[in-house]
C-alpha cells in the first residue's frame, strides 16, 4: 500500500533555530531519506520552503483567485512530505515515527487511492 | 441448546478465525451471521453438531465464498476466490490457533488509528457479540449513531490498511496499553451506572471481565493481571451497591456479607502477582487500593492510611485531577476531614475539576462529618448542579435533605 506522510511543524519555531541546529536537522533528514531508499520504501518526497512562500489558487465561477499564503492559517504548517510504500498502516506509522520533525511537530499518515484494476 | 448463549460465548472466537481465513472484517462478520442463522434453522432439526465451533467456522467460510461470488466486480471476485481456494485450512484449528486469532482480533479492534469510542464499539460488537442496539443503549447514544460508528471503524480498518495481526514485540507494550484502556472503559461504563439501570450495564462489566481473563490467558503481562484484579474487586461489590429501593449504597454503608468473596479471592491473588512482577503500575496501584477495601471486614477496619499512601504514589506517577480528589478523600478518612478540606481547597483553585460533581460532593461530605451543615448544604447544592446520573442525583438530594433537616 502507498501512504503519504505529511509533515507539519511550526515554521516560526524552525526559523528561530541557529544555522548549526538547522544543519543538524537537514543531516538527519538526509540519513532518514537514505534509509527509506535502502529499505525500498521511498517513492517520492520533498522538503517545502516556508509557508510564506506559498500561493493559494482557487477558481470560482470561472474566475481565478490567487492569494498570498497557505490555504488556511494553522498553528503548524506543512513543511514536507514523503510518498512511501508500506505493507500496512503499522509499517507506515513506524516510518513516520522516525521522521526528525515528529519530535516537535506532527506527521499525518494517509493512504493513497489506488486506481481500480482495469 | 441455548443458541443465544453459544453466540455470546463463541461469536468472538468464530469471527476471529473467519477474519483470518477470508481476510476481510465485514465479509467475515456477515458470513458468521449467516452461519449462526443457518445453525438456528438446522440444529433443531438435525441436532447439534459434535463440534459447534468447527461447524460454524466451516459454514461461515462457505457463506463468505457465496457472498464473494454474488459480487458484481469480476476482477475483485476472481482475486478473492483465488485467495480463498489457496486456504486449505481445517475448519477446526487447534486451541492455540484460536487464541492467536482472538489476540489478533483484540489488537485490531483496539488499534490506535481508530478513535477510542470506535475501539470500544468494535470490541463489544465483534469480540463480545453485543448487538448494535445493546451497545447504543449501554452508551446512551442513538442506534443509528452507533451503527455509523461501527461502519466507519470497519471502513477505516479497510481503507487505512490496519493489519490483522498481533503487533511486533517492539510496539507490543504500547499497543497493550491501548487494549487495556479500552477494556477498562467498557468496565467503567458498566460500573459507573449503579442503581436502577438495566441488565446491559451489568453485562458490560461481565464482558470487560471476560476480556480481561482472555488477555491474561493470551498475554499474562503484569498490567493485564492488575486490570483484571481491579475489575474483579470492583465488581465483587455488585450485590451490595444497590439498596432494596434501588438506591445508591456507599462503600461505607454496604453490607459486606453481600460481597462476592470468591471473586475477591481471585482478585487478591492477581493483584499480588501483578505487584510482584510488575511493580507499581497504573492499574496495579488502583487494584492494590481496591484490595485494601476488599480485605476490610467492616468499613471501620479499612486501612485508610495505607490507601492514602497508595493514592499519593498514584498521583505522583500518573497525575490526574480525579486522582487528586481521591487522594484528598483518603487523607480525610485517615487524618480527619479538616486535612482533606485543605487539599480540596488547593484542587478548587487549580480549576481542573470545574464542573465535576464529585468535587463539591466530597467537600460536602467532609463538611457534613465536621458538623458544618450550612456549608455542607451549599456544597451539596453545588454538586447537584453538575451531577449527571439519576441515581447519584437522588443520593445527593437525600444527603442534602438530611443535612438541612438536622439544622436547628
Amino acid at each position: 500500500m502507498q501512504y503519504v506522510l505529511l509533515i507539519y511543524e511550526n515554521d516560526a519555531e524552525f526559523a528561530k533555530l541557529s544555522e548549526a541546529q538547522k544543519g543538524a536537522i537537514y543531516r538527519e533528514y538526509g540519513e532518514y531519506t537514505q534509509n527509506l531508499v535502502k529499505n525500498g520504501h521511498m517513492r517520492a518526497g520533498a522538503g517545502l520552503k516556508p509557508v510564506d512562500t506559498a500561493t493559494t489558487v482557487r477558481v470560482r465561477g470561472g474566475k481565478t483567485l490567487t492569494t498570498d499564503g497557505p490555504f488556511a492559517e494553522t498553528k503548524e504548517q506543512l513543511s514536507g512530505f514523503y510518498l512511501v510504500e508500506a505493507k500496512d498502516v503499522d509499517e507506515a506509522i513506524a516510518l513516520a515515527a522516525r521522521i526528525p520533525s515528529v519530535r516537535h511537530g506532527s506527521v499525518e499518515v494517509r493512504p493513497t487511492i489506488t486506481a481500480p484494476s482495469s | 441448546m441455548d443458541l443465544e448463549r453459544l453466540y455470546r460465548e463463541q461469536c468472538g472466537r468464530v469471527v476471529a478465525t473467519v477474519i483470518r481465513l477470508v481476510g476481510d472484517f465485514d465479509l467475515a462478520e456477515e458470513a458468521v451471521q449467516d452461519a449462526f442463522a443457518a445453525a438456528l434453522e438446522q440444529w433443531p432439526v438435525q441436532g447439534e453438531p459434535a463440534n459447534p465451533r468447527a461447524w460454524l467456522v466451516g459454514v461461515a467460510r462457505h457463506k463468505a465464498i457465496d457472498r464473494i461470488r454474488r459480487r458484481t466486480n469480476f476482477e475483485a471476485k476472481r482475486a478473492e476466490l483465488e485467495a480463498l481456494a489457496v486456504l486449505d485450512e481445517p475448519s477446526d484449528p487447534p486451541d492455540s490457533a484460536i487464541e492467536d486469532d482472538q489476540l489478533r482480533l483484540i489488537f485490531t479492534c483496539c488499534h490506535p488509528a481508530l478513535a477510542v469510542e470506535a475501539q470500544v464499539a468494535l470490541t463489544l460488537h465483534t469480540l463480545c457479540g453485543l448487538s448494535t442496539e445493546e451497545i447504543a443503549h449501554a452508551f446512551m447514544v442513538p442506534v443509528a449513531t452507533m451503527a455509523q460508528r461501527l461502519v466507519r471503524a470497519k471502513k477505516k480498518i479497510r481503507d487505512a490498511g490496519i493489519p490483522y495481526r498481533v503487533p511486533a514485540d517492539e510496539v507490543l507494550a504500547g499497543r497493550l496499553e491501548a487494549v487495556l484502556r479500552t477494556v477498562y472503559l467498557v468496565f467503567n461504563e458498566g460500573y459507573a451506572a449503579s442503581a436502577g439501570d438495566t441488565l446491559v450495564r451489568r453485562e458490560l462489566c461481565a464482558e470487560a471481565i471476560r476480556l480481561g481473563w482472555l488477555l491474561c490467558e493470551l498475554k499474562p503481562l503484569p498490567e493485564a493481571r492488575a486490570l483484571l484484579a481491579l475489575m474483579l474487586l470492583h465488581d465483587s461489590r455488585r450485590g451490595a451497591r444497590v439498596g432494596p429501593d434501588g438506591e445508591v449504597v456507599t462503600l461505607e454503608e454496604q453490607n459486606r456479607r453481600q460481597w462476592d468473596r470468591a471473586q475477591i479471592g481471585e482478585g487478591l491473588a492477581l493483584v499480588e502477582a501483578a505487584l510482584r512482577e510488575g511493580g507499581a503500575g497504573f492499574y496495579a496501584l488502583q487494584a492494590a487500593i481496591a484490595a485494601l477495601h476488599a480485605r476490610a471486614e467492616a468499613a471501620e477496619h479499612t486501612d485508610w492510611r495505607q490507601i492514602a499512601v497508595l493514592y499519593d504514589i498514584l498521583r505522583r506517577r500518573y497525575p490526574s485531577p480525579v486522582t487528586e480528589l481521591n487522594h484528598a478523600a483518603a487523607v480525610a478518612m485517615a487524618e480527619g476531614p479538616a486535612r482533606g478540606l485543605g487539599l480540596l481547597d488547593a484542587l478548587e483553585v487549580s480549576g481542573d475539576l470545574r464542573s465535576y460533581h464529585l468535587l463539591p460532593a466530597v467537600r460536602a461530605d467532609l463538611l457534613r462529618r465536621l458538623g458544618r451543615r450550612h456549608e455542607a448544604a451549599a456544597a451539596y447544592r453545588q454538586a447537584l448542579e453538575f451531577v449527571t446520573s439519576a441515581p447519584e442525583r437522588r443520593f445527593l438530594e437525600r444527603r442534602l435533605a438530611e443535612v438541612e433537616a438536622s439544622r436547628g
